[in-house]
């Protein structure tokens, strides 16, 4: 049985090429995804291999040298608060509070709706983050971990079609990074935005996503692998790590990034074959086989 | 066997009277010659303020730390520190660096000896090329492989360890995790390591000592890790010996935070609005509603299901 589910967002053969006196550098060449409405999807490789490029290209905030982005049905071109993003760090305007910054984008986007209601989306989301005592902090008086809650915080609150995260635990500590890691799945149980998230941590790509893309080394990376993520959710880290399944996923994508990343599936004689091969059908719809029962 | 270093009730804090925070609280820790001992705990629960005390860089409100059987009074060469920051002197060379502790500790060696004694530990941490180099030529991951050559160089009782490879990305650190692993099975120097990653604490580990965030941190059970060294990264994943102590390792951290989590139920409204699309630059004149577009308003779609 195979139900078809929207296609939310759609990479088409996307190339990023840098002109140099040599010729052009290719970073990135023929990414082609499809992302179904409300799937979590982390990019994982190696640092430099042009992960964070793609997502820049999703984002808008770098253009692609070829190739198309369709987000919801059309051509995406620019940035735009439909298209949500969480860096490293967070950003924030360090003379307006956690709320004020959050207000900043919710007052844009919320145009048409009374005062009231926007501050309560803002409350809302601080709120659920863990934040509700500190939302009239600065960011100066906050540590990273909560610095970053009030980023994440900001992303769902201005319900983007989609969130792009580009390693958002990066800079903090493991132990905070599963913190965080918690609170970002239980906004995402909240609110299934359909999210793209770089990240080279293996543990972190398991533990939140429904699918986990591997890319090649750079330069000229590509797709070299997609692993899906059986787990069902809401998900529970303890039950996950001691989930036999857990540390055959974890060798699956540590054996890519220290021996097989450095291939380039494109060149291969024989075609190359996925984890778990998608089909797509002509009309352009992506037949998702359900998970297998545990 | 009496432990080479101990902390006896020691309880440290913060702060003028009456706006005090409380750091540590009762820690009784003994660590024995020979073993590698590693704490892990959340940033800020107290670990640099642990380290402290044993180092002699500060000393306990109440409580003991002792060093031998003696109370500790002062920092000493007996103890090597290693720090986040490297901590070198920028205008010396790494051989310079290096040569600053040794000539200090081993005074009654001839000049011949000591050179030969700096030489040793360069080798020892790899960077024989990089000797004549200045600490801002090197990499994060090479300076601190300085800052480690530096502190045992001075062949002390003890290495002190705190978070050494906390500023380092993730494959040097991996790099480092195992030269020093290497070196620490080579010499067995008594070792305390300070860090925040519970699967770092249990690949060089013999001892795992948890920090707990209650209020004032505490220190949880030690966890033995009894797995056979060399410790392959790589091999280790299958070990299921190894997969338990992570799993039990993380639940425990993870858990006391939780427990100690302030949990208030508050009444929270969402209110049911949508956002605009800005891309759209004509829905600015064309609205033709007053206020957001609502969820609950927007009409059912209908969705095709394949059978």
């Amino acid at each position: 049985m195979n139900t078809r589910v929207k296609v939310a967002l759609e990479l088409d053969r996307l190339n990023k090429a840098f002109p140099t006196p040599k010729g052009p550098a290719v970073i990135v060449r023929d990414f082609s995804l499809k992302m179904t409405d409300g799937e979590f999807i982390t990019v994982i490789g190696h640092s430099g291999c042009g992960k964070s490029t793609v997502l820049a290209m999703v984002a808008g905030l770098s253009e692609a040298t070829s190739g198309n982005i369709i987000l919801a049905g059309k051509e995406s071109i620019g940035a735009g608060p439909d298209r949500g993003v969480v860096f490293q760090s967070p950003c924030l305007l360090p003379w307006m509070t956690a709320f004020e910054n959050v207000m900043l984008g919710v007052n844009q986007v919320y145009f048409t709706a009374s005062k009231r209601e926007r501050r309560q989306v803002a409350e809302y989301y601080l709120t659920v983050v863990g934040l509700g005592e500190a939302m009239d902090k600065y960011p100066g008086e906050l540590s990273q971990g909560m610095r970053q809650r009030v980023g994440i915080a900001r992303a769902f609150a201005l319900q983007p079609k989609m969130l792009l995260l580009d390693e958002p635990f990066g800079m903090l500590d493991v132990l905070t990074k599963y913190e965080l890691q918690e609170v970002l799945l239980d906004l995402w149980r909240r609110n299934r935005i359909t999210t793209m998230m770089v990240t080279h941590d293996v543990d972190e790509a398991i533990f939140l996503s429904d699918r986990v893309v591997m890319m090649t080394d750079g330069p000229e990376a590509e797709v070299g692998d997609i692993l899906t993520i059986p787990f069902e959710r809401p998900r529970n880290r303890k039950a996950i790590m001691e989930d036999p399944r857990y540390y055959e996923l974890r060798a699956h994508l540590i054996d890519f990034l220290n021996e097989r990343s450095h291939l380039r599936p494109s060149r291969l004689a024989a075609p190359f074959q996925a984890g778990e091969a998608e089909a797509i059908d002509p009309s352009g719809q992506m037949i998702v086989s359900p998970a297998e029962p545990a | 066997m009496k432990p080479l270093l101990e902390l006896r009730n020691a309880s440290k804090g913060y702060g003028q009277k009456g706006a005090r925070t409380e750091v540590l609280r009762d820690i009784n820790l003994s660590i024995h010659e020979g073993e590698f001992v590693v704490a892990v705990g959340y940033s800020g629960t107290g670990k640099t303020t642990l380290m402290n005390m044993l180092s002699g860089l500060d000393k306990p409100d109440s409580g003991e730390a002792l060093m031998n059987g003696e109370v500790i009074k002062s920092a000493g060469p007996d103890r090597g520190l290693v720090f986040q920051n490297y901590s070198l002197l920028p205008w010396l060379t790494v051989e310079e660096n290096i040569a600053l502790a040794v000539n200090e500790v081993f005074k009654d060696k001839s000049k011949a000896e000591r050179v030969d004694h700096v030489k040793r530990y360069i080798a020892m941490v790899n960077l024989t090329p990089a000797a004549k180099k200045f600490p801002r030529e090197l990499s994060g991951g090479m300076r601190q492989r300085v800052s480690v050559a530096r502190a045992l160089s001075m062949e002390p009782k003890v290495l002190l360890l705190d978070e050494p490879l906390s500023a380092l990305d993730a494959l040097t650190r991996a790099t480092l995790q195992d030269e020093i692993s290497d070196i620490w099975q080579k010499n067995r120097t008594t070792v305390l390591w300070i860090t925040n990653d519970p699967d770092e604490a249990i690949l060089l580990a013999d001892r795992v000592v948890p920090l707990l965030p209650t209020g004032p941190a505490t220190l949880g059970d030690s966890i033995p890790i009894l797995l056979p060294r060399p410790r392959d990264r790589r091999a280790i994943n299958k070990n299921a010996d190894f997969k338990a102590l992570r799993s039990q390792l993380v639940t425990l951290l993870l858990d006391a935070k939780g427990k100690h989590k302030v949990k208030s139920s508050r009444k929270l409204v969402l209110p049911d609005i949508l956002p605009e699309d800005l891309n759209e630059p004509h829905s600015f004149q064309l609205l033709d509603r007053r206020g957001p577009r609502r969820r609950s308003e927007m009409k059912t779609e209908e969705v095709e299901v394949a059978v």
